[in-house]
């Protein structure tokens, strides 16, 4: 067994993790839906994530292997990508509008 | 009468040899099919003048050479010349895996028979047409012509193709001319009704040929005539109800093609084609396909007597009605197509009482004086502005120009009334006769109902010529005037010239010669050429006077009236003919008022009043036509158009495209465009599933 999980689980901890990934969640679901700055609704997706993220890792600790862990170190990788991609059409965004508001972008309703 | 020469060894039809020392005939299939790629040429380019005229006579008259020149050095026994693979599949072992039908020619003596007159009579019609079409010189000539060419190659692959495949390909062949041809005046809606009538019912018969075609390989595993024939002589038929039944197939084809009951009534529609069309195809050539189809298949006809029967009922009955209906016509052309579906009859009848060569011969007596009477009432037509309304005209003979036509119409009538020694004379009475001297009793009641009709054919025929060549001068020109500048001022009639003169007198004096081989028989006592033709073909077994498929001389058949059938058959046609030509001399040239005041006697008697008036209506075959078949199909598509319409189309196909439209309206309002709502849904999407999670963990169920 690997010496980092030789401590026993201590599911008081794994607790506070699970609260703590719930809380990320829905801060950053909460954000989304009511900001309509864009670059804040992308900062709350990215809350999202890392909910999910601490959430793997409460698990994996649970589960006494790795895998949650690398799961996060994937997340991470795809994160920081996306964001790099993100930012770059906001600002693409920004530039045709001159406006931050997600609100102006609906051409494709209906 | 000579002694019926004694039965050819029934091996004329089984040794049958390789002739690819004729290849040359070939060209005789070519020619005819190279002018019609020409003419069409022609007609593409615009090419004025007569030249697609001239191409076609070549051609044709070519082909005709061809024919006369085989004629020269013909074999004794058929043979098979072949030229082309064409069709050949093999998917097995045996004659039941694999299906010949090279692009082979089958020649004996019936093919020449037919050939003869065919390309013939196509030469000269095509020749009198070059005049009688002038008039389309600008529109319509090439195209004209392309359609002859291309029936006489159909008429050709019809009668000289090595296989029943060949020949239907002909079948339709010829009758794609004719429609083309019958809608030649595609402008007038009576001339395109006339073609697609003629089309439809023909139809009906190909259907028959081709399952007729179709059972045949399935009896006897070939299509070939050159195996066939032995085949069915020798083998007897694995499938005895399968066989039982390709004579009437063939039959209701030939019935179709050549205008008998029930299928006759396009031809008298023909009509509305330009009147050498209605010579060449309608009268002398297209319609005896089926006398030769039957004559050709005639091996299979004698294994079924019962077949036979039908077709010298058919026959008969036919020739009586067309007969009565003739009567009634006012229309010149109409009265000839009427007689010639009653001379037609006459040939079924020849073939069905078992005188195949009666039959061949009358249709090759018929095919000249039934051209030339048709070729003077176009001479007429052309000259009258379209008139044909036998009221309209009289006196012809006495008009300037029209001599010769109106004479050569007598010689033609004469020959159609068969008075004694003319050419139909013998061929009629050779029918006839073999019908009164039958053992039969029903073929003998026929034989007296051919009697009758020939009288009622020499009573209408004569109608018409007392009517409009004989009498006092008078006519009313038609509505076809050919120049414009003269249409208001007085008509003058004018007379054809050479292209139309030369032929008629070629034709008549065919019409003449076609006589000849009776007379030869008759003072001369030797072998009837006609009957020395046909008794070297497959039609050999009814080449002789037969009763019940053997072979017998008429003097030893049935006697009629304590005579000998055949002088019997000749005298009694003789005094019918001539009191028909005596009532038609009484009460339309001697006595003209008379025919008025018979007929309003006539429709003022109780019971038999009807009578004229529905001859006149040819005895409402059409209505009842259209009353049975007509309009229940007519009413039928018009039902299924509805469910198509408004069911299938309305209900089934645009209610699929319409379903996804609906489901898409439904759910619309949910995307609204603002990127919030959409936030919006699928947490509420992720809430429900959550609360229904909660919900399952509170129940206990996991």
């Amino acid at each position: 067994m690997n010496p980092l999980l030789a401590i026993a689980a201590d599911t008081s901890i794994i607790r506070v993790a699970l609260l703590l990934s719930a809380l990320l969640f829905a801060i950053g679901v909460a954000g989304f839906l009511t900001r309509r700055n864009m670059i804040i609704m992308f900062l709350c997706t990215e809350l999202v994530f890392q909910g999910a993220a601490l959430a793997m890792i409460a698990f994996g600790r649970l589960h006494g292997n790795l895998s949650g862990q690398v799961f996060t170190i994937f997340i991470l990788t795809v994160a920081a990508a996306e964001a790099a991609l993100a930012l770059a059409l906001v600002v693409l965004l920004y530039r045709r509008r001159e406006t931050l508001s997600a609100e102006v972008w609906s051409e494709l309703k209906e | 009468m000579t002694p019926m020469l004694a039965l050819v060894s029934s091996d004329v039809t089984t040794a049958v040899v390789d002739g690819a020392a004729f290849s040359w005939l070939g060209w005789t299939l070519a020619l005819p099919a190279i002018s019609a790629v020409l003419c069409t040429l022609c007609a593409l380019l615009k090419v004025p003048g007569k030249l697609p005229a001239m191409l076609t006579v070549a051609s044709l008259g070519a082909s005709f050479a061809l024919v006369l020149q085989f004629y020269q050095q013909m074999p004794a026994t058929p043979i098979t010349i072949h030229l082309a693979e064409w069709m050949s599949f093999s998917w097995g072992p045996t004659d039941f895996h694999a299906l010949q039908a090279p692009l082979a020619l089958y020649i004996d003596r019936l093919t020449v028979f037919w050939m003869l007159f065919v390309t013939g009579l196509g030469t000269l019609i095509a020749l009198y047409a070059s005049e009688y079409m002038e008039a389309d010189v600008k529109s319509g000539y090439a195209r004209f012509f392309a359609g002859v060419s291309i029936f006489l190659f159909s008429m050709t692959a019809l009668v000289m193709g090595g296989n029943l495949l060949l020949l239907y390909l002909g079948w339709e062949g010829v009758g794609l001319a004719s429609y083309l041809l019958i809608g030649y005046y595609y402008t007038r809606p009576a001339a395109v009704a006339a073609a697609k009538k003629a089309f439809i019912v023909n139809r009906i018969g190909d259907l028959g040929l081709a399952l007729g075609l179709f059972l045949t390989w399935r009896c006897y595993g070939t299509i070939e005539f050159s195996e066939l024939f032995s085949r069915i002589a020798s083998a007897p038929s694995n499938a005895p109800w399968d066989e039982a039944l390709i004579p009437y197939l063939f039959m209701l084809g030939a019935f179709g093609k050549s205008a008998q009951i029930p299928l006759y009534v396009w031809l008298p529609d023909a009509m509305e084609g330009p009147t050498p069309v209605s010579a060449l195809i309608h009268a002398a050539t297209m319609v005896t396909a089926g006398v030769y189809l039957i004559a050709r298949m005639y091996p299979i006809f004698l294994v079924q007597p019962d077949a036979l029967v039908v077709v010298a009922w058919v026959g008969g009955s036919t020739a009586l009605l067309a007969a009565t209906i003739g009567m009634a016509q006012f229309d010149l052309k109409r009265v000839w197509a009427y007689s010639t579906i009653s001379q037609l009859g006459y040939m079924f009848l020849g073939l069905g009482v078992g005188t195949t060569f009666g039959a061949c011969y009358h249709t090759f007596t018929h095919a000249f004086f039934k051209a030339l009477l048709f070729l003077t009432a176009g001479a007429v037509m052309h000259g009258f502005a379209g008139q044909l309304d036998l009221r309209h005209l009289s006196g012809l003979r006495r008009v300037p120009g029209f001599r010769l036509v109106s004479w050569l119409a007598l010689l033609g009538c004469l020959w159609l009334a068969a008075i004694p020694f003319s050419a139909a004379y013998f061929s009629k009475d050779t029918i006839l006769a073999t019908a009164l001297g039958s053992d039969r009793a029903d073929f003998r009641f026929l034989g007296w109902m051919g009697l009758f009709t020939a009288g009622l054919t020499a009573y209408y025929t004569f109608r018409i010529w007392f009517r409009v060549f004989a009498g006092p001068v008078h006519f009313v020109p038609g509505n076809d005037s050919h120049d414009a500048d003269h249409a208001h001022a007085k008509f003058h009639p004018h007379g054809p010239r050479w292209a139309i003169r030369l032929p008629l007198i070629l034709i008549a004096i065919g019409a003449v010669l076609s006589g000849l081989p009776g007379y030869i028989e008759t003072f001369a006592h030797k072998e009837n050429w006609a009957q020395w033709m046909i008794a070297g073909s497959s039609a050999v077994e009814g080449a002789g006077l037969s009763h019940g498929g053997h072979a017998e001389h008429a003097d030893h058949g049935h006697l009629v009236l304590g005579m000998d059938a055949h002088k019997a058959a000749s005298l009694l046609s003789g005094i019918l003919g001539a009191i028909g030509i005596g009532i038609a001399f009484w009460i339309h040239l001697a006595r003209r008022s008379a025919a008025d005041s018979i007929r309003r006697t006539i429709e003022h008697t109780p019971l038999i009043g009807w009578i004229p008036r529905a001859a006149e209506r040819k005895w409402y075959v059409d209505e009842v036509y259209h009353a049975a078949f007509r309009m229940p199909l007519w009413m039928t598509a018009h039902v299924l158009h509805f469910i198509d319409k408004h069911i299938v189309d309305a209900g089934v196909v645009d209610g699929i495209g319409r379903a996804p439209a609906s489901l898409g309206r439904v759910f619309r309002p949910l995307y609204g465009g603002a990127l919030q709502s959409y936030a919006v849904t699928m947490a509420g999407g992720i809430g429900l599933i959550l609360v229904w999670l909660v919900w399952n963990w509170v129940r206990g169920v996991h």
